[in-house]
């Protein structure tokens, strides 16, 4: 009996002295209640968002014969009749299958989020490490620059940036993201101030290494971590703006499986069929939701000084 | 003291003057010629010529922006590519109706942001604790237009026939008008300044209502904004709520609180008299960045409840092309937006004094 317990505690004793810096924050993200209901959902997504074409029982974008427009949700098993063709979230406007541009649209959005956050970073991070190694002039110039950027209701200097570049999903998209480029800027530039003066990036120059090594290997590394939370967050509000600006027409065209199009379609359809308006409307707030959430549990499990009290 | 308020309104310029430059510049950047945005393809190199000519887009860009900013410090924003109108009045006729939503909204939302804070921090881990935080994570992540349509769903449908039932769209019950303050006030030979401003407040109709004693259209009005109001405060609601919590539950561990409890002063005096004080720093920074979220909310949500303001204009400018509209609202709104964060910086002299000495 003995026997069997010894080597037990002797692998949790060397699990708890070697865990990694990476191991402990994993661990503590897995443990922590909003990430774990956010990666479920996120998971969810990204399911249905693969295996779109294997799920969706029709295409997007195909109209369907003998249904009739804007017909509610039918499923069998809630005592739709069995003679009516199956449809779990009903028929829209132009006679398209509501449920397979619900999962196309999950494609659609966590591109968006992404694509958009990846620019603003790559655009944000190369200002931000200019601004803060360069110094001076330079700096003071970009960094007030953001500032000014960050005077306007980041939704609004979008929806203006579309209005001279002209509506569509990609325009959209450039918007969204050149408007979150400061967030990312100020923390690149906080990072390369914070670690610019210390010893082991002097070593680091005096060895040899360029300046773009030395963004590579030791600034970006530093400001990982304010990064990744920001970038989680980031979107999240991404996905929002898209949807926003598709919803007031700026956004994907149709008949693109867009939610926030889908549901900018249908809004004056609300009293008649909530359906078109609940559905889209609620797959985004799932989304949105699920990325704020894991931003939260990312934050508290990268630095949990920095958690909330409670 | 006034050395900070000048100091506060000097570093200002800068930024304001940033906002200029980057809504011209956004409108010189168009792709393709101006000239091709405003009147199609068809147009003729005579009639371009002309057009560049009378619009000063031969210059120099350098006088062109001096003109701009000129033009801007006049409140002269030129004229509506669409139809002519000068932008000022489109601005002095639609701007109210948006600014009424955000005002609402934000007491609204500061008002049971606060309360729903408070009661969770107090309450740690109770049911209100519990219920606020879900719902605060929920709101964050709810599109407002879509929290408008819904509101509108249930209390414009749903609750047809009870005394719950709200109105779905417009600004005023069919058959209610009210008169111009001017007229009221027997104003009309005021021009210039004065004149906008009093076309302003009155076409803010709750206010209009409210000066002129008119109160059964100061209560339709206020009627038909509440759905607006909720759907576009929700999300600042779930920022303060949180906000309000953390920084009061910080609070609620400091020592002198303590020595407050110890002398016997009843709670409700601890936590509003001591712990308030203290915790309502940032929670007020919340509330000015907060206005941002409430703008661009108001712009969507205009849409949604059909009501005449700054967002439905800006959505037909801009699918029209009308940038001199599109500009103007821009400029507009972010000095707006400038303006409520220097009042929110300059109440941090009140609220701490230690930022007086900084």
């Amino acid at each position: 009996m003995s026997s069997s317990v010894a080597p037990l505690q002797l692998e949790s004793l060397t699990t708890t002295v070697s865990r990694s810096p990476l191991q402990s924050v994993l661990r503590r993200l897995v443990r922590h209640r909003s990430a774990q209901v956010g990666f479920f959902i996120l998971g969810f997504f990204i399911f249905i968002a693969v295996f779109a074409s294997a799920l969706a029982p029709h295409s997007p974008i195909a109209v369907l014969k003998n249904v009739k427009a804007r017909a509610a949700p039918c499923i069998h098993f809630l005592g739709c009749p069995t003679d009516q063709p199956q449809h779990f979230f009903g028929i829209d406007g132009n006679r398209r299958d509501q449920l397979s541009r619900i999962i196309y649209g999950s494609r659609l959005s966590l591109e968006i989020g992404i694509v958009t956050v990846s620019f603003a970073i790559i655009i944000g991070a190369a200002l931000g490490a200019v601004s803060g190694f360069a110094g001076g002039w330079t700096d003071n110039i970009i960094m007030r620059l953001m500032d000014v950027l960050l005077a306007f209701p980041g939704l609004l200097l979008a929806i203006a940036i579309v209005a001279v570049l002209g509506p569509g999903l990609l325009n959209a998209l450039l918007a969204i993201g050149f408007v979150s480029v400061p967030v990312y800027a100020r923390t690149v530039r906080a990072s390369v101030l914070q670690v610019k003066e210390q010893d082991f990036v002097s070593a680091s120059r005096a060895l040899g290494s360029s300046p773009l090594g030395i963004l590579m290997g030791h600034v970006l590394p530093n400001a990982l971590t304010p990064l990744i939370v920001q970038a989680t967050l980031g979107i999240a509000s991404a996905i929002l703006s898209a949807a926003a600006l598709s919803f007031l027409g700026l956004g994907a065209a149709p008949p693109t499986p867009e939610w926030g199009l889908m549901l900018g379609e249908e809004r004056n359809s609300v009293f008649n069929a909530p359906h078109l308006v609940f559905i889209p409307g609620f797959a985004i707030m799932l989304t949105v939701l699920a990325f704020n959430l894991l931003g939260d549990g990312l934050r508290d499990a990268l630095d949990p000084r920095l958690s909330n009290v409670g | 003291m006034t050395q900070f308020f000048l100091r506060r309104l000097i570093l200002l310029l800068p930024v304001l003057f940033g906002i200029t430059f980057v809504t011209f510049a956004l409108a010189r950047i168009l792709p393709g010629d101006a000239c091709y945005a405003v009147f199609g393809d068809k147009v003729t190199p005579e009639q371009c010529n002309a057009f560049r000519e009378r619009e000063g887009l031969n210059d120099p860009i350098l006088v062109q922006f001096g003109r701009y900013l000129g033009d801007v410090l006049h409140g002269n924003f030129g004229e509506s590519l669409r139809d002519g109108r000068a932008v000022t009045d489109i601005i002095l006729q639609r701007l109210p109706m948006t600014i009424e939503i955000t005002i609402g909204a934000m007491l609204f939302s500061t008002f049971f942001g606060i309360l729903l804070g408070v009661v969770s921090a107090v309450r740690r881990n109770s049911a209100v604790d519990v219920a606020t935080m879900l719902g605060a994570n929920v709101g964050v992540s709810m599109p407002v237009f879509w929290l408008g349509l819904m509101l509108a769903y249930i209390f414009a449908l749903k609750f047809k026939g009870t005394p719950l039932w709200i109105p779905p769209s417009g600004r005023l019950s069919s058959g209610i008008t009210i008169a111009p303050l001017a007229e009221t006030f027997q104003l009309e030979n005021l021009d210039g300044l004065w004149g906008a401003l009093v076309t302003l407040a009155s076409n803010a109709v709750t206010f209009n209502a409210l000066i002129s004693g008119n109160f059964d259209v100061l209560r339709d009005a206020l009627w038909h904004l509440i759905l607006p109001c909720v759907a576009v405060g929700t999300i600042p609601l779930s920022v303060i709520a949180r906000m309000t919590r953390s920084s009061l539950l910080e609070v609620l561990g400091l020592e002198y609180i303590r020595t407050a409890r110890a002398k016997g002063l009843r709670e409700r005096l601890v936590i509003f008299k001591h712990a308030m004080r203290n915790a309502m720093l940032p929670i007020v920074t919340v509330i000015g960045l907060s206005v941002g979220s409430l703008l661009s909310g108001a712009v969507l949500t205009e849409t949604v409840f059909s009501l005449p303001g700054v967002g439905t204009q800006l959505v037909t400018a801009i699918l029209s092309r009308d940038y001199a509209v599109v500009q103007a609202f821009t400029v507009i709104i972010a000095l707006i937006f400038v303006f409520v964060n220097l009042i929110v910086d300059l109440s941090y002299v009140f609220l701490d004094p230690r930022v007086r000495v900084q």
